[in-house]
């Protein structure tokens, strides 16, 4: 075991600077702007290392640190990091520093740059934390310097906006809060120990009514961040009305604290819950795919509408969670990263364009193709990864996450399918808009027309991330399968126990229960024999032979097999 | 006949251990000096010898506390001055926090009568007197001492309230305070009468044992007293229903008065009400519980709903430490030692926030205190950046925000109110801290948002301070020490909390 606390070191480089920053005069803008610059680079070279001791094929927590922090409260400093969180930890070390790097915040840049490192440390912080109430106070840390990126940075209606993110991710966070307390006393209670530690709680005996509520108030704060549909009111105003960065952030970044939420506390602890509920946010997650691609195709805004784009592609995300198979949340664990990156730069082109034209709305701009061939390259490069264009990321998350849902909710992912194709229409309309057509709306003159040497590296990562990981995922999946097998496999254990499962199930019994589809699939593959097939390795290329614990009997199931768990998969679906 | 029986009843003095009430003589002491020697001049005496004075006696008392808390960790609580004096952990910890306001408060009061342009000892001696009673409603285990404490305490405040003689605001704030303190106080007598006559003693832990040991049938009178009591102290802390002077009166008071005003007679009354129901009636926690219960509910959601719609600075504060009392009031709800610690916790960072909170915001409201509206804040930040960001951090510490104390207050009474199985009332009391957030942030949106400095006139601070180093700040030196300690205090053991914890959580009371 190596004891290098590579993650506490993670978490300092960024508060150093800050608050080394803290002590250099506003005026020297330039040269701050470059230490947060090369900062942010050296965190991402620290996570980089960070990969590479990072043992692929271990599903636990790695690197792990632990130390009693406020002991009365059983509250402790333990930070790990797993397959879950690995690739999250690394996206937001690389939007950071572009973040930064796209930013061209001309005043109060000092104030500026401290606020976005604190808040590069506290996402760290939320990704890494093993303990529910260190993750939580990282969780509301994120909000203070989000809120004055906002105030001070944003646009026009800020101030109302910052206000509303604020209030609205609060109060999810106090349901969250009261959530954690009581699931932790309610360990305490059965064990007289009073921890907060996320492995040790997910072994708490939970009754059924005790475990949906405080299910539903963990989802309260996860489903407002996110944003699952109907919670998602604040994020048009606050994306919008953000600076660049601070868009940036929101929807690749803190989005992702919401839906890395949902799969590490409430799967990993209230797998009944979870089981139980989960028609129910599958359905969410549908609605803000279609509501989300309907809404975006109606705005006038370039930035609302990826916005409402995010919401969309968030119901992906939610929908794989649920979904609870292996294929659908490694596809939402890996989609999460995806939609990172290709938010991250429609944010960024949109930044260059109003860079341009001096507007964010779709009317403003038109045949931008002409002046900025380049420009228009890389937008519709960045559309079609949003889309889900095969050879391009974002296909490869779509296309677990559908398929894995298509195993256990085969309706749910027939409507998720649509969402592509309403996504193709806004995202190309949107195009159309603003690179085809005859060229008007003013030009700014000083302004240089196509992308210049600086907007071209900032955006480079970016663009070698999309194509990598649309043709080649395999060394990502490898690291993310193992750990999510196993939260999957923690999930159908706990809910296994709690769900009554009939010893000979014929079709009338199974529509008694009928939601225990789960637990009939975990017998179905315990009886299974011989070498499974795995829609992993015959979908798509990678992780190679046979899983341990893919369930895709679908393929080819052993004869003795065929009826039951087709059976059950119905049964589930009605 | 009659000098017969007084002969017969001859008058026992108690024996009256000096150091158990040194921290209270020392400032009613260095109160005294203070007056004597300004008298003994002709021409007034500079406001640095005052402010230093009164720090010097705060250190001192400061010293005698942490005796008293020696003593106590090495021979256990005891009682003394005929059992009407406690000390326990609990006591030592408000004679320390009591201690502590006193050596920030001067820092505060310099700056502003140097602001003002004031000179005169009527803003340092005061304020001792309230200390003393403030310690002695935290020390006290007898309703009588309780009741002189708690005089001691609020008769100073009165003239406080009132001594802006150029506001009219200033004298109707006093007046209104004065009789709504006298209200409070003739109830609380009442309250004292009636559990006299249901219990036959006045001392707390008579009081305690007698309820113990007998069950009263058709406890009517009991309950009035007990509930009269409770009102009593309601009043002191403003928790609705029973908060209605305090928007007048902290809007009213000069600024500065209001903030020792909201932290000395919080830490005063929440000791006394903590020890009074804690100690005294836990065999009717059945019956008080449920009242607190209920206003908790109203004094959290109506702090915070309110408080979004005011315009003034100072009736927003009001406002909101009308919803900050109620989460004090979380901790004793629960009714256990957890909770006991969490609001003593509570008591005591809020004392340092709000100390700072109001010092801000006396210094950016210029001279008599003329400009308070929320709107006079814009661009302050650009104007005064090191006031701007202290009160921007003190007030989303109070919004409960992470690495400050202000959350883990937060966090520590809900905890307690959920240890307690109060899952409803944690809730509620959430809900309001998220309702909160809309007008903490509000401000500070106003700070830092951007916009110029629209005041009409330049800052008065500016002029006075312009010559000192720190002048670049827009702070005297006086006020940037004073801020500092506050927020030093709102920081450090925001990252560093096990010490004030422990401290917070080792105050056993003496009677439990």
């Amino acid at each position: 075991m190596n004891s290098f606390p590579y993650l506490t070191v993670l978490l300092l480089i960024p508060i150093g600077a800050a608050a080394a920053l803290l002590f250099v005069p506003g005026k020297y803008k330039k040269l701050i702007h470059i230490v947060s610059v090369v900062t942010s680079v050296a965190v991402f070279g620290f996570s980089a290392l960070i990969l590479d001791e990072f043992k692929s094929g271990v599903a636990g927590y790695q690197m792990t640190t632990v130390h009693s922090w406020f002991g009365s409260l059983g509250i402790q400093y333990s930070l790990g990091i797993d397959g879950i969180s690995l690739f999250l930890v690394l996206m937001t070390t690389l939007l950071f520093p572009i973040a930064l790097a796209g930013a061209n915040e001309k005043k109060n840049t000092k104030s500026f740059v401290i606020w976005t490192l604190l808040l590069e440390a506290a996402c760290l912080g939320s990704f890494l934390a093993t303990d529910l109430l260190l993750f939580f106070i990282f969780f509301e840390a994120t909000l203070v310097p989000v809120y004055f990126l906002i105030v001070q940075f944003g646009y026009e209606r800020r101030g109302y906006a910052a206000v509303k993110f604020f209030v609205y991710t609060f109060l999810g966070s106090a349901f969250l809060l009261v959530g954690i307390l009581a699931l932790a006393f309610i360990h305490q209670s059965q064990t007289h120990v009073l921890t907060f530690n996320v492995t040790q709680l997910a072994n708490t005996h939970l009754d059924s009514m005790a475990e949906v509520l405080l299910f539903l108030a963990f989802t309260a704060a996860f489903a407002v961040k996110a944003p699952i549909f109907p919670f998602h009111s604040w994020s048009p105003d606050a994306y919008s009305e953000s600076p660049t960065s601070g868009s940036i952030l929101l929807a690749g970044v803190m989005a992702k604290l919401g839906s890395y939420g949902v799969i590490r506390f409430d799967l990993g602890l209230f797998p009944h819950a979870v089981v139980m509920l989960a028609p129910l946010f599958l359905t969410l997650g549908a609605i803000g795919i279609i509501y989300g691609g309907i809404v975006a195709a109606k705005q006038k805004n370039l930035k609302r509408l990826v916005a409402y784009s995010s919401l969309a592609h968030l119901g992906f995300i939610i929908m794989g969670a649920f979904a609870l198979s292996n294929e659908s949340v490694s596809g939402a664990v890996l989609q999460m990263l995806n939609h990172g990156i290709y938010t991250a730069a429609l944010f960024l082109l949109i930044a260059m364009i109003y860079r341009r034209r001096g507007t964010h709305l779709l009317s403003g701009m038109s045949g931008m193709q002409k002046s900025a061939p380049i420009l228009a390259a890389v937008f519709i490069l960045m559309v079609m990864a949003s889309i889900g264009v095969p050879g391009l990321n974002g296909f490869v998350g779509e296309f677990l996450i559908l398929a894995g849902t298509f195993i256990t909710h085969r309706w749910w992912a027939v409507v998720g399918v649509l969402g592509v194709v309403v996504a193709a229409v806004y995202l190309l309309w949107a195009y159309q808009q603003v690179f085809h057509g005859p060229e008007k709306g003013d030009h700014i003159e000083s302004e240089p027309k196509d992308l210049t040497m600086k907007e071209g590296m900032v955006l480079a990562p970016l663009v070698i991330l999309v194509i990598l990981l649309g043709v080649y995922p395999k060394p990502f999946l490898d690291r993310i399968t193992p750990s999510v097998d196993k939260l999957i496999t923690h999930v159908e254990q706990k809910s296994h126990v709690n769900l009554p499962i009939p010893a000979q199930p014929t079709a009338l019994s199974v529509k008694a229960f009928p939601l225990v589809s789960i637990g009939q699939r975990v017998q179905s593959i315990t009886e299974l024999s011989g070498p499974r097939p795995s829609l992993l390795s015959t979908g798509i290329n990678n992780s190679g032979g046979d899983t341990k614990s893919c369930r895709n009997y679908m393929w080819s199931p052993p004869a003795h097999q065929v009826s039951l768990p087709s059976i059950s998969c119905q049964v589930g679906i009605s | 006949m009659i000098t017969g029986v007084i002969a017969a009843q001859a008058l026992h003095l108690p024996h009256v251990n000096y150091t158990t009430i040194m921290p209270e003589l020392i400032l009613l002491g260095g109160m005294l000096v203070l007056l004597l020697v300004s008298a003994l001049f002709k021409k007034a005496l500079p406001r640095d010898f005052y402010a230093t004075s009164v720090v010097g006696v705060g250190v001192a008392s400061l010293i005698a506390s942490l005796v008293l808390y020696h003593d106590v960790a090495s021979h256990g609580p005891f009682t003394a001055i005929a059992h009407s004096i406690d000390i326990d952990g609990f006591s030592v910890l408000f004679l320390t926090l009591v201690s502590c306001i006193m050596i920030v408060y001067p820092f505060f009061a310099h700056a502003y009568l140097q602001r003002e342009g004031l000179d005169g000892v009527e803003f340092f001696a005061l304020p001792l007197i309230s200390g003393a009673g403030a310690m002695f409603m935290a020390s006290a285990n007898d309703l009588i001492l309780i009741f002189l404490g708690l005089e001691i305490l609020s008769l100073p405040l009165y003239v406080m309230a009132g001594m802006d003689q150029r506001r009219e605001a200033s004298g109707e704030a006093a007046m209104k305070y004065f009789i709504m303190g006298a209200f409070s106080s003739a109830i609380f007598l009442y309250g004292m009468a009636l559990t006299y006559g249901a219990t036959g003693s006045l001392n707390l832990a008579e009081i305690s044992a007698f309820l113990a040991k007998n069950y009263i049938f058709g406890n009517g009178v009991l309950l009035a007293g007990m509930g009269l009591l409770l009102i009593g102290f309601l009043f002191k802390i403003a928790a609705v229903p029973f908060h209605y002077w305090s928007p007048d009166v902290y809007q009213g008071s000069p600024t500065i008065a209001t903030g020792f005003m909201a932290a000395i007679a919080k830490a005063g009354a929440f000791a006394a009400m903590i020890r009074v129901f804690m100690a005294t009636f836990p065999t009717l926690a059945s019956d008080w519980q449920p009242l607190l219960w209920v206003i908790v509910v109203l004094t959290t959601l109506f702090g915070a709903v309110v408080a979004l719609v005011q315009k003034d600075v100072k009736r927003m504060l009001a406002y909101s430490s009308i919803n900050q009392a109620g989460f004090i009031l979380l901790g004793l709800q629960a009714d256990t030692s957890k909770g006991i610690g969490a609001s003593l916790y509570y008591v005591f960072i809020y004392s340092f926030l709000i100390l700072g909170t109001f010092a801000v915001v006396a210094i950016a409201g210029a001279r008599g205190d003329a400009i308070h509206d929320i709107d006079d804040l814009r661009g302050y930040a650009k104007s005064h950046p090191f006031l701007a960001t202290s009160l921007a951090i003190f007030l989303v510490a109070q919004a409960g925000a992470p690495f400050t104390t202000g959350f883990l207050a937060k966090l520590q009474v809900v905890t307690a109110a959920i240890d307690a199985h109060s899952y409803a009332l944690a809730v509620i009391a959430m809900i309001s801290a998220a309702i909160a957030t809309g007008f903490y942030l509000r401000i500070v949106y106003v700070m830092f948002g951007d916009g110029t400095d629209t005041r009409v006139s330049v800052p008065a601070e500016k002029e006075v301070y312009s010559v000192s180093p720190l002048g670049q700040l827009g702070v005297s030196p006086w006020l940037f020490t004073g801020i500092v300690l506050c927020l030093s205090v709102t920081i450090l053991f925001g990252f560093w909390p096990q010490p004030l914890v422990d401290f917070a959580t080792h105050a056993k009371l003496l009677f439990v």
